[in-house]
């Protein structure tokens, strides 16, 4: 009746995933009751689990981001302290529950919190950059958030229902086939990961198809910001590379669920071709996060130099450079297979001709600061912290790209080094300074300045006390997913290697404290004006928050900086563009399409890893029904009347004339 | 070999770090020079193109990199880990298969085997033969150099040489399950008339490693003490690589669910 | 002092009215075609978006299909003592199967000809003719598929029959899917006639329908027909 799944699935045993779990259930519980009790089920409903509002979907990307983020931190947590008092010890925790941490750790932080961060930023920022009022496919970017959302789910029910992979963030076969994890650990990743996977793949279908087809009147290729480009960029990449990942779950769960032998040990199955293929995904799947936080950084470095981007069709260039390159290096995650010298070689160079593509991006950033007016705010912090931890881990990398070198270092703690190195600091620096910066754009006020900062330093020195002596570490031969060490030598380093985690804490701490300060302070903080960094691009012409049409007349673009100009003309004739005429908006319908999504799929995905087999087919023809009856729907789209549009409008309008009189009286700009 | 893999890597951070330092120098710098606060600096609110600095911007780094695929180019060839090593002595035969979770190492001509113990004559290169029965697995010995992957049905080389007598440590450094932490194993490096001593001594001693020993070694065990075995079927190896033998059978309970979760505390 | 008109703002003048936004140019040779998303009129029009969208899908799946062509090529003598794939292969089924699928993608073309027309009969007997047609396809292959089994040949016997079976199935399977989603497209344009989200649909299934086919024609040729020869 129920596959495999019984009591003995619940952890009574293990009182660190029984206590968790009985807390977040807890805490899940008592969010739900505060929901109910203080009547906010309608306004939830409404205004977010149904809205088809890019700007909303975003938001709710990002809180998934964070909430997941904190949980692969904890498992960081776990990890560095059991390396730390597991020296020809024990340790607290036992294999099979390391096993699972770390390899929840990974998946955690790549699929569940730096994806849907990024995603999140790319649903925010672009449509409002393009000067558009929503991305090409509404309801299904809703679609695939709440897949994103499922697979999440998944995961964080392996921690009190059954197990999570003990394999690793990816599930290398032979170890990961039934023969070797007979367990329900792999099938959790694989479902998990598989659901969220689909969602990803229509993100960038539909982002590919927004960035290219979807721009407002004017907006031509070379006029896009910088973080358009890389939003394409990017989607381009998980369009090219996520069918991939597809592929090969399906031929692993193939395998594992009806003997198959595509990556088995024996009887003609082959694990190499599993590594080919989920590198094939894995490493591009790198320049999917990136690609979008140099997007950031280039939006932050010249907005906060007052000055453009240095050298942006090198940018532009360099980018999609990166964008095709990223997917011809895969085999540098394995050189030590042996595949011989030729075939190293060709990887070798054309891993480390991305750093071409990465360091014109960087010299590039320093020289939009060389003449300008650069203004130390958080964002820019972090910024500037990215260039030095970046520019480290990308030398790192180029080392790890030399296989002679690799043959010393492959799979040791001087690699996990290596990716947190790049991974944190120029992916999770930028999500922070995103977060900074756009934070007052989505909710109409600023985060607070010294709280951030502090949040930075203790980030950054953090950072680097927690991973500089995984470098010597590596250097001394330490592998990495050591559950205890047998070599006392490490003790110290890997004390120190605590104690930056230590640090980190803090300056996680000081980011919840910015965020609680800054909404208690939230009318200090306001922005009145829409525009509180000095912006250049069209987001920061709407106002803050922008209504849920972006704009009541799409902008017309008449040079690159589209809202720079535009602001530039209104402060030398001091006054606003005249005003159009509104006309009547069509805006997308919500849906609960993708609410019922996500529930049909969290119950087909926990059907299919339990084997419990009728639920399953009923999950996927309730997925079909669904699928139907939204088809069927008539209406797609309301009409905004001219005058909401126009009331909403004026209200923006007043904030920048005010904003306009404010620069005149400080500035006195001869008129 | 080792010495010329740190070598290697010396270098291409010492090529990099040239590049590296100032640029992150001159990143400080700029937005030290450039901050708002500082009126003396000229602001060019303007200013984003230069075709000069665009060309200096491409060419850094294409030459560090054209300079490091030198670097990778003459060294994957030279470093293979495949390619034999340039010596006056005679190679010594070491078979090695990764189980789990241990290393038996099966010394053909000496006709002797070890498990989580290698013997090595010092100054005489090994030709290590690297396969594995179960999972994953990567052979590395950090003071002697190369590592390379230990896989199922497939056979990969590595030649490596021990310059004076020392005992060492090797490792898998590919994650291979519940007991991989302690997979680690002694590597005794000798002096070559203290090694044919040693091969001796052990041959015909000890016990048997044929098929139903090796049935038995092939289960699932963590922590074995080294052993020695006197007498080694002679196609064993063979017949492990090209998986005439079936691979060895992972965890005994193949129920499944959180139940052989407390397998690691037997 | 002069009655002429300054030549260069006339100029200046026509420039401005051909190029609005300052593009440098006035599109490709011709004027702007508006709502096609070239980036001087603004978002193009909702067919032209959900064509382009479904065109990129049909790209990511083609992706998808790749990997189990690569599968196959890999382990395309990994038999581990099993058949071959030239014990696999009886050409006369393939055939039919083959000519029932490129005649019910004609069939498609002919019924999207219809749609262009908004004739509805016409449109849904060319449908129904190409659904019964992939029937026909994915019944042959049904049948193949059962015949193996009773002989044996399963996907648990080789990574060999595993990259056979997973690649012709997954073949299969997306016939199956667009055939669920053939007669659902059917019922909805009987309810709700030619609407433009229905147009927009019939595009995609035919888009789909169309690389099926194309997908199809590889498989036909790598496995079938080199399995053949082999």
């Amino acid at each position: 009746m129920f596959g495999k799944l019984s009591w003995s699935a619940i952890p009574f045993d293990q009182p660190i995933p029984l206590i968790t779990s009985i807390i977040l259930v807890l805490v899940i519980a008592g969010t739900l009751g505060l929901v109910t009790w203080k009547r906010w089920w309608p306004y939830l409903w409404n205004e977010w689990i149904t809205s088809v509002d890019h700007k909303k979907i975003g938001i709710m990307y990002v809180l998934l981001g964070v909430v997941m983020l904190i949980r692969g931190f904890a498992d960081a947590i776990m990890m560095r302290t059991q390396q730390a008092v597991a020296i020809n010890a024990p340790g607290y925790l036992e294999p099979e529950h390391y096993d699972q941490i770390f390899s929840a750790h990974g998946t955690i932080m790549i699929f569940f919190a730096a994806m849907p961060l990024v995603i999140g930023f790319m649903n925010f920022v672009t449509p409002l950059q393009l000067g558009v009022r929503d991305v090409a496919f509404p309801t299904m970017n809703l679609v695939s958030f709440w897949l994103t959302a499922s697979g999440a789910l998944l995961v964080n029910v392996s921690l009190f229902v059954g197990e999570f992979a003990r394999t690793g963030w990816l599930p290398y076969p032979p170890l990961s086939e039934t023969a070797y994890s007979p367990g329900v650990g792999v099938d959790y990743y694989l479902w998990a990961v598989q659901i969220s996977g689909i969602g990803t793949l229509m993100t960038g279908i539909n982002f590919v198809t927004t960035v290219l087809k979807m721009r407002c009147p004017g907006m031509s290729y070379l006029r896009m910001p910088m973080f358009c480009w890389t939003t394409l960029a990017s989607s381009l990449i998980i369009v090219a590379v996520f069918p991939i990942l597809t592929a090969t779950l399906a031929m692993l769960s193939l395998d594992r669920f009806f003997g198959w032998h595509f990556f088995t040990a024996g009887a003609g199955g082959n694990p190499m071709m599993f590594m080919n293929l989920i590198w094939a995904w894995g490493h591009p799947e790198v320049y999917i996060l990136v690609l979008p936080a140099f997007g950031i950084f280039s939006e932050v470095f010249s907005t906060f130099s007052g000055k453009p981007l240095f050298g942006y069709r090198s940018m532009v260039a360099a980018t999609l450079f990166i964008c095709i390159v990223s997917m011809m290096t895969w085999l540098h995650h394995f050189f030590t297979m042996g595949s011989g010298p030729a075939v190293n070689t060709a990887f070798g160079i054309s891993t480390s001709v991305i750093a071409v593509g990465t360091g014109v991006k960087i010299y590039n950033w320093i020289f939009t600061m060389y003449g300008g007016r650069v203004r130390m705010s958080v964002p820019m912090l972090w910024s500037l912290g990215f260039i030095f931890t970046f520019v480290i881990g990308g030398m790192t990398g180029v080392l790890l790209a030399v296989p002679p070198a690799d043959f010393l270092v492959h799979n040791s703690m001087f690699l996990v080094a290596h990716f947190h190195n790049v991974i944190v600091g120029g992916v999770v620096f930028a999500l922070f300074a995103g977060l900074d910066y756009w934070f007052p754009k989505a909710f109409g006020f600023r985060l607070h300045e010294g709280w951030g900062k502090a949040s930075f330093w203790f980030a950054f020195f953090g950072f680097w006390i927690t991973f500089a002596p995984l470098y010597i570490l590596g250097l001394e031969g330490m592998t990495r997913r050591l559950q205890h060490v047998n070599i006392a030598e490490w003790r110290p380093l890997l004390l120190i290697s605590l104690a930056g985690v230590g640090i980190l804490i803090v300056g996680a701490l000081c980011q919840v404290i910015m965020l609680v300060v800054s909404i208690v302070q939230r009318d200090r903080l306001r922005d009145d004006s829409g525009d509180p960094w000095d912006g250049r691009s069209l987001e920061w012409a709407t106002a803050s928050p922008p209504p849920f049409f972006n704009f009541a007349i799409l902008p017309n673009v008449e040079g690159e900086e589209a809202y720079w100009g535009i602001k530039v003309k209104a402060i030398e004739s001091q006054r606003l563009s005249e005003e159009p005429d509104y006309r009547d908006i069509e805006m997308p319908v919500n849906s609960p399409v993708g609410f019922y999504t996500a529930v049909f799929a969290s119950v087909t995905g926990f059907a299919l890893i339990w084997q419990i087999w009728w639920l399953a087919g009923l999950g996927l023809a309730a997925a079909f029904a669904g699928f139907v009856v939204f088809a069927w729907r008539d209406v797609h789209e309301f009409h905004v009347p001219a005058d909401e549009v126009a009331k909403v409008e004026r209200a923006r309008r007043a904030q920048r004339e005010a904003l306009l009189e404010r620069i005149a009286a400080e500035e006195s700009v001869p008129a | 070999m080792g010495r010329d893999d740190s070598r290697i890597l010396i270098d291409a951070t010492l090529i990099m770090l040239a590049i590296v330092v100032p640029t992150i120098l001159l990143a400080f710098w700029m937005a030290w020079r450039y901050r708002a606060s500082n009126t003396r600096a000229e602001y060019l609110p303007y200013w984003s193109y230069s075709g000069r600095i665009e060309a200096v911007v491409w060419s850094i780094p294409i030459l560090t990199i054209l300079f490091i695929g030198g670097v990778i180019w003459i060294g994957s060839y030279r470093l293979d880990p495949f390619r034999p090593l340039e010596s006056k002595t005679p190679p010594l035969e070491v078979q090695v298969v990764s189980l789990d979770w241990k290393w038996l190492f099966i010394y053909p001509r000496q006709g002797v085997a070890t498990v989580n113990r290698l013997v090595v004559p010092a100054g005489t290169p090994v030709h290590f033969s690297i396969t594995s029965a179960s999972v994953f697995n990567t052979f590395f010995v950090p003071r002697l150099g190369s590592m390379i992957y230990a896989m199922p049905g497939m056979v990969s080389q590595l030649n490596l040489q021990a310059d004076r007598p020392a005992e060492l440590w090797g490792q898998s450094a590919m994650f291979s399950g519940d007991g991989f932490s302690d997979m680690q194993f002694q590597v005794t490096s000798v002096p070559p008339d203290r090694f044919a001593a040693w091969a001796q001594g052990a041959r015909g001693a000890g016990p048997v490693l044929d098929q139903a020993a090796y049935a038995q070694l092939a289960r699932q065990s963590q922590r074995v003490a080294p052993i020695t075995f006197g007498t080694v079927d002679p196609n064993l190896f063979a017949a492990i690589s090209t998986q005439k033998i079936a691979p060895a059978p992972g965890p005994a309970d193949k129920q499944g669910g959180r139940e052989i979760v407390a397998g690691g505390r037997r | 002092m002069t009655d002429h008109p300054l030549p260069a703002a006339v100029e200046t003048v026509r420039r401005v009215r051909e190029d609005p936004h300052r593009l440098g140019h006035r599109g490709h040779g011709h004027g702007p075609v508006e709502g096609a998303g070239h980036g001087m009129t603004g978002p193009a029009r909702k067919r032209i978006i959900v064509g382009y969208g479904f065109w990129i899908f049909l790209l990511s799946d083609i992706v998808l299909f790749s990997c189990f062509f690569a599968a196959f090529a890999v382990q395309r003598g990994a038999t581990a003592g099993g058949p071959g794939i030239s014990q696999l292969v009886e050409m006369p089924r393939v055939g039919w199967e083959t000519a029932a699928l490129l005649l019910s993608s004609y069939t498609c073309g002919l019924s999207f000809a219809a749609t262009n027309a908004r004739n509805l009969l016409w449109t849904q007997i060319f449908l129904l003719i190409t659904g019964l047609l992939g029937l026909v396809f994915v019944g042959l292959e049904l049948f193949e598929f059962i015949d193996l089994a009773s002989r044996g040949i399963t996907p648990q016997v080789s990574g060999f029959l595993s990259a056979f079976f997973g690649l012709v199935g997954l073949h299969g399977l997306h016939v199956t899917l667009a055939g669920l989603w053939l007669l659902t497209m059917m019922a909805q344009l009987q309810v709700k006639g030619f609407r433009p989200e229905v147009v927009h649909r019939l595009i995609c299934f035919n888009l789909f329908w169309h690389a099926l086919d194309i997908v199809w024609i590889g498989i036909f040729t790598i496995v079938y027909l080199m399995g053949a020869v082999a």
